[in-house]
């Protein structure tokens, strides 16, 4: 596997072009996410974040470029190379994309039962305590999707994701819709699963609290290229127009005020 | 990676030494997990059990849960289990395990299956009951509606219903005539067929035109319709109760009713009967067609025959049900849409019951209107 001095990259995306209805929308992305990090992506709405995403994982095809992950190019991909890469990654979905046909059990141990041969037993205990990691009680294990809420589906939708104890952990707006408080909860459930397993994290998100908090590094989308990499310093450092209006416009400044009072920052 | 063992160290009095090396990882949980069940079932009088985990290289949550299973265990057979030279990296991780309860409520214990299969019974009956109740809520809600439009005509969603009379009607058209003109051949070549046997082929003429007129246009036209834009406003309405796209009109003080609804049914009402006439006409057709082929009846005596066998009251009787049947099938696939759940197999289900229950409905009303029609001689 590629290696970037001490550092292993198990995302590298070159100079990747994507065309969605002849609209380009990424013109020449270059991006490498190394194995043990949690890299923030941000950028306008509309800047084509999950568009990058989803051509990562694959759901969107690419104009040109190449996308390697774990070293593997997945174009050149046979379908059990793939299915081998599959199984290392989780996705959380933005709307969380649990199956409503099945209980919230039973979506985490979808990808278990296909993935591992494991008994019955250990199967439901692991979808429990998967879905306790994530700060749910065990008994949404029966429940439906639709008799969950917006927050409860995000950290079943996690618990999916991290079913199989993946690598990387692909992450779109995870904070969205959740309270400060289980934003905050969901920050740091992040950060220690990443710690323990030298996961791979690659976050799209908006939230301010989630780039200063947990993020080692972010990378700036715009115009369909990536327009900054970097950690927090760089990003407060940087003069293009928008970082300077995302990291020090009046919800930044108001969220830094709001950590000073409360001794947080 | 080598899959992890359980290696059973020294016994020192009451006191176990157990070392856990290796991977200790998803992929070899299924390894691992008899390995635990092993080391924990031993009935050894020993009272205390140190399970080292330093030699241990790879550690997830599936082999965390496993340790954690172990130590559980045999603090559940009352002896003192701990774990020993954790590494730092997967504390964390391991605490993350400890913490969870793995409390399940136990469901509902299962009653005695007589006593379930009389349940089942029992709350489909109440189902229907409440369809009724639906069902004359959704006249009740449209009848309001309807006279809101009357009394302020300019809320009419006229676009709307052309839009939906376009799709239910227009677009129907092709569909409805190749079945109708196979129905009607179908017809003619089973009468001629039989009644050749006594002589009385040219009476196929009175039997295909009744018929069709007063009942197998109709009905097939609307089991069509059910099944082709009842389905479709079922579906179409469930994916927006999902969606909360229902609930969001309701706030911005619009009735869904006058606004999703009525449109819609309006748009049946209008298109069915047009149908219903195609429909009849090319049954005829094509039973004139087969008659003409199959049974030699050249079509001047098939319509000559024709204007001797039916009158207009037959073919009135025919185009009075069609609107009833529309309305019909319109509230149904309504009801239905907005009785969706949040989740896709919900939108099935009702998709499924919208089919159903307006094709039943439409010949059961079918069947009133032929004790009807009877009663007042037509």
């Amino acid at each position: 596997m590629a290696t970037n001095g001490h550092r292993e990259t198990v995302i590298r995306v070159n100079d990747v072009v994507v065309e969605l209805k002849g609209n380009r929308i990424l013109n020449g992305v270059t991006l490498d996410v190394y194995r043990g990090e949690i890299l923030g992506f941000v950028g306008a709405s509309g800047a084509g974040k999950s568009v990058l995403t989803r051509t990562i994982v694959g759901l969107l095809p690419k104009a040109a470029g190449r996308i390697e992950v774990f070293g593997q190019d997945l174009d050149q991909a046979d379908e059990d190379q793939r299915r081998a890469v599959e199984r290392r990654w989780g996705i959380l979905f933005q709307q969380g994309a649990l199956f409503s046909s099945l209980t919230a059990g039973q979506n985490v141990e979808f990808p278990m039962r296909e993935y591992l041969d494991l008994s019955d037993r250990l199967t439901t205990e692991m979808a429990i305590t998967k879905l306790e990691m994530v700060g749910l009680k065990a008994d949404v294990y029966r429940k439906y999707p639709s008799e969950l809420s917006g927050g409860m589906i995000k950290r079943v939708a996690l618990a999916r994701a991290l079913a199989l104890d993946p690598e990387i952990l692909f992450l779109d707006e995870p904070t969205s819709g959740l309270d400060p408080i289980s934003a905050h909860e969901f920050d740091q459930l992040i950060l220690t699963l990443q710690r323990t397993s030298q996961m791979a994290v690659f976050m799209v998100t908006h939230d301010l609290d989630s780039l200063h908090m947990i993020c080692d590094r972010i990378a700036v989308l715009g115009e369909g290229t990536i327009n900054a990499v970097g950690n927090m310093d760089v990003m407060l450092a940087s003069q293009l127009p928008w970082l300077k209006a995302y990291f020090h416009g009046a919800r930044a400044t108001a969220d830094r005020l709001a950590k000073q009072k409360i001794g947080v920052a | 990676m080598t899959a992890g063992t359980l290696l059973i160290g020294s016994t020192r009095g009451d006191r176990l030494d157990l070392a856990a090396t290796g991977s200790w990882t998803a992929e070899h949980a299924q390894i691992l997990e008899p390995l635990v069940d092993a080391a924990t079932k031993s009935n050894s009088p020993v009272k205390n059990i140190a399970l080292d985990t330093a030699q241990i290289e790879h550690l997830d949550t599936f082999g965390a849960w496993l340790l954690e299973r172990a130590l559980r265990t045999w603090t559940s057979q009352g002896r003192e289990a701990r774990l020993v030279g954790l590494r730092d990296d997967y504390r964390g991780l391991f605490e993350k395990v400890h913490t969870g309860t793995q409390k399940l409520t136990p469901p509902p214990p299962r009653g005695n299956r007589i006593i379930s299969v009389l349940e089942t019974v029992g709350m489909s009956m109440a189902g229907v009951g409440a369809d009724l109740v639906l069902f004359a809520q959704m006249i009740g809600s449209l009848m309001v509606a309807v006279k809101r439009v009357v009394l302020h005509p300019s809320t009419f969603r006229f676009t709307s219903m052309v839009n939906h009379l376009e799709r239910v009607g227009w677009q129907a058209v092709p569909i409805i005539l190749l079945i109708t003109v196979l129905i009607g051949a179908i017809l003619a070549q089973q009468g001629i067929f039989h009644f050749r046997k006594f002589g009385a082929d040219i009476y196929v003429i009175d039997m295909v035109g009744v018929l069709v007129l007063r009942e197998v246009g109709v009905l097939i036209v609307c089991i069509m319709v059910a099944g082709r834009s009842g389905s479709s406003y079922t579906a179409e309405l469930g994916a927006m109760k999902m969606r909360e796209e229902v609930d969001a009109l309701r706030t911005m003080g619009f009735d869904p009713i006058e606004v999703l609804i009525l449109p819609r049914i309006m748009a049946l009402v209008i298109a069915v009967p047009i149908l219903t006439f195609l429909g009849s006409m090319a049954a005829i057709y094509g039973g004139g067609m087969v008659a003409w082929a199959y049974g030699g009846i050249e079509p001047p005596v098939f319509l000559s025959r024709l204007r001797e066998a039916i009158s207009i009251e037959t073919f009135q009787v025919g185009m009075i049900k069609a609107p009833f049947m529309a309305l019909v099938i319109g509230i149904v696939a309504c009801v239905e849409g907005l009785q969706t759940q949040g989740s896709a197999e919900s939108l099935g289900e009702q998709t499924t019951n919208s089919v159903v229950k307006s094709i039943f409905l439409v010949i059961v009303l079918d069947g009133i209107f032929a004790m009807f029609f009877a009663s007042i001689g037509m």
